[in-house]
């Protein structure tokens, strides 16, 4: 790991790697108030992107952008540029449920569904008929509780519904199911802001290992946990993209005031 | 930046205002009496309460018992016994028993006969039509039924238990009072004497009423029933749930999922609670101009009835079908969308099967203000004095609640009793929906 984000550190700032997705000039309105103003972010393949910011600056915002989940919000009105693999996630021909399938999402609140914990990490792959046979299905449920950590915990009660899981375990099962779609894409939504601490080393644990399949967004409130989990990070606030690097750097080094400002706890 | 630090400013000042207080003294008079204050206030709001549900408590009850006491007796039926014999010149004049010929027989004659027989000092054509009384004008269906079930009673002289009149029927229950001026009652002295030479004989007997469950209206009252009225309700009912289940529930489910929150859809909105508010007398002028003047369907057919009550059940449905829908939490559809499953298998894979139960009460306790309801269905017809049991729901039929009307308007005393025996068996049936409504609330209650 150590290699890897020394090797992005030195080409970061010409290459800046393989960019998966990328927002252009994003403007995005909740009615007539804008919550987003030009925002020009890259996500870097197999990387973790951490988005920080105080509450309201926008983040949660942005990283809604990158799968049309604001689409389901009525009165936001969008302009700019998301691409995802250098297509613009927001044309017309684009579907946008196969495009959630592409970009998987995980929420602040565990929202397993109330059905069994087979049920849940099977409906993905279910609905976007992933699979020809109970065997297949089988072994995707498998691997991707697997993937999540999470098989040991549940492998003798997957038909009891996932409602009865700590709030921990319902975490990572959520992030089972996103997985089960195999997105390439996995969008994080403060993941950890309602779990213990211990279930919160697990699930950064996990963030670390999924690393090298998936291209990861994070949004956190905690400077720890981007300085832990993220390669990158971007400081948001008052809808503006502040600065984004290397998280070593903004850590160590922020080129801005205001992201010194908040790193430093001064405000937010 | 300015704004937070004046903000900062701010509570700063408010907390120094407040160290500036003096501290307060917990145990002062001031404070104990407050507490006095609010320990009485707390008493009376629960006083009120406990008020408010005795009261409505003591109106159930009363409400109960009067229903009960009035009705408990239509669920029995007074009998007489006398000597009957079958004639075969009268039932069977050719010998051949054959079965046409014994239907069409003149039963009547039999009974009037046997009565005659049993009171032989009775002579003159009126007092003999008084006589007659005694036994109801169904009973000669029974001895038609009875005659042809074993045709070897022919030739015989048995003995058998007939249904009386109503107006004996009411003596026998202690309704009418032999004490009374004779001209003021129903019964005169000669027939009520019958009645005792009869009773001394141990000739009347009370047995369960069966007839009251199994009949349709008649203009008898120990023949009428209930049975015609319980499946033109059913019939109704149907047609009410299955047009507005499906149309509210879809309703429902696109003004909450679908349709886009603006002016139009406010409009709807208020439109339909408006809709839950308007005399039900409207909705049977509706249902007579639409369905009646305009669409000529048949007149009293449960049907239009069905149709009918579905406008009045619909808003009930669709308001009850939003509320289910609007408490399925946000994050669940937000886990489906998020996993890419379209709008509609968001809402059919997730919000609708949690949705379900409370949509089922809903509809539970719409279906059960239908079955109660009386005034829309006087509009298109449907308080007809109908005897046939309703075959399908195309046949002229008359409801529950409007059979009650229509024997709470009848002048016979004995319909008294079926007014409340029909009002318990319609209490009966709204308590089993909903009990049904609260068992499936509690069955698929759910925690998130």
């Amino acid at each position: 790991m150590a290699v890897v984000t020394t090797d992005a550190m030195t080409n970061a700032p010409q290459t800046r790697g393989n960019s998966k997705m990328a927002a252009r000039d994003l403007n995005l309105f909740y009615g007539d108030a804008q919550a987003l103003y030009n925002v020009d972010l890259d996500v870097v393949e197999r990387e973790v992107t951490a988005l920080i910011g105080p509450s309201g600056c926008g983040k949660s915002t942005f990283l809604r952008c990158l799968n049309r989940m604001n689409d389901t919000i009525d009165g936001v009105s969008i302009n700019g540029k998301v691409t995802l693999d250098d297509r613009d996630i927001y044309d017309k021909v684009i579907d946008v449920v196969q495009l959630r399938a592409r970009i998987g999402m995980v929420f602040q609140k565990p929202n397993p569904f109330p059905k069994s914990i087979f049920d849940n990490v099977a409906y993905g792959p279910r609905i976007h008929g992933l699979v020809n046979s109970r065997d297949e299905l089988d072994e995707i449920v498998m691997t991707s509780l697997e993937k999540a950590g999470l098989l040991k915990e549940v492998k003798d009660r997957l038909a009891s519904p996932a409602t009865g899981l700590s709030g921990g375990q319902q975490q990572r099962l959520c992030i089972a199911r996103a997985v089960a779609v195999s997105p390439e894409v996995i969008l994080m939504d403060e993941p950890c802001s309602a779990l213990d601490p211990i279930a919160t080393a697990k699930v950064e644990e996990l963030i670390d290992e999924l690393r090298s399949n998936y291209t990861i967004v994070i949004v956190t409130h905690s400077m720890q946990q981007a300085a832990r989990v993220s390669q990158r990070t971007a400081f948001f606030h008052l809808g503006k993209l502040v600065e984004v690097g290397e998280t070593d750097q903004i850590f160590t080094n922020p080129r801005d005031e205001r992201t010194k400002g908040y790193i430093t706890g001064r405000f937010g | 930046m300015t704004d937070m630090a004046s903000l900062m400013e701010d509570r700063a000042a408010t907390t120094d205002a407040a160290n500036l207080r003096k501290p307060v003294d917990w145990d002062s008079a001031d404070i104990s009496r407050s507490i006095k204050k609010r320990y009485a206030a707390e008493r009376r709001f629960k006083t009120y309460g406990l008020t408010a549900i005795m009261l409505a408590l003591a109106a159930l009850v009363m409400l109960g018992y009067s229903i009960i006491s009035k009705g408990y007796s239509a669920f029995v039926q007074t009998y007489v016994q006398i000597e009957v014999t079958f004639d075969p010149a009268v039932i069977d004049p050719e010998g051949n028993r054959d079965p046409a010929v014994i239907g069409r027989a003149n039963y009547d004659g039999l009974i009037k006969e046997a009565l005659r027989a049993r009171f032989p000092e009775v002579t003159s054509r009126s007092e003999k039509r008084k006589l007659y009384d005694i036994v109801s004008s169904g009973a000669s269906y029974d001895l038609r039924e009875r005659v042809l079930d074993t045709p070897s009673l022919i030739g015989q002289t048995r003995k058998v238990w007939l249904i009386s009149g109503d107006d004996f029927d009411m003596l026998n229950k202690g309704y009418i009072s032999a004490d009374t001026n004779e001209a003021s009652r129903r019964l005169d002295d000669d027939q009520i004497g019958w009645f005792q030479a009869l009773q001394n004989g141990d000739a009347i007997e009370k047995r369960f009423h069966t007839r009251f469950f199994t009949n349709g209206d008649s203009r008898e009252p120990e023949l009428a029933g209930i049975w015609g009225a319980a499946v033109g309700s059913f019939y109704t009912l149907i047609v009410t749930l299955l047009l507005s289940f499906p149309i509210g529930v879809a309703a429902a489910i696109y003004l909450e999922e679908f349709a886009p929150k603006n002016r139009l859809t406010q409009i709807i909105e208020v439109n339909i609670n408006n809709l839950a508010a308007v005399p039900s007398i409207v909705f049977g002028l509706l249902g007579l101009e639409l369905y009646l003047n305009v669409m000529h369907l048949p007149r009293s057919a449960p049907v239009v009835g069905g149709l009918t009550l579905a406008l009045m059940t619909l808003p009930t449905i669709i308001i009850a079908a939003r509320a289910a829908i609007k408490a399925v939490p946000p994050s669940i559809r937000q886990a489906a969308l998020g996993l890419g499953a379209s709008p509609v298998q968001t809402v059919s894979h997730h919000v609708l099967p949690l949705a379900m139960p409370g949509i089922l009460t809903g509809t539970i306790i719409g279906m059960a203000q239908a079955l109660g309801e009386t005034a829309p269905l006087l509009m298109i017809g449907m308080v007809a004095f109908i005897v046939d049991i309703p075959g399908s729901a195309m046949d002229a039929a008359t409801v529950l609640p409007v059979q009650i009307y229509l024997w709470a308007d009848s002048p016979e005393r004995a319909f008294v009793e079926k007014t409340s025996a029909a009002i318990m068996v319609l209490l009966a049936f709204l308590i089993l929906m909903n009990g049904l409504a609260v068992l499936l609330r509690k069955k698929f209650e759910r925690k998130w």
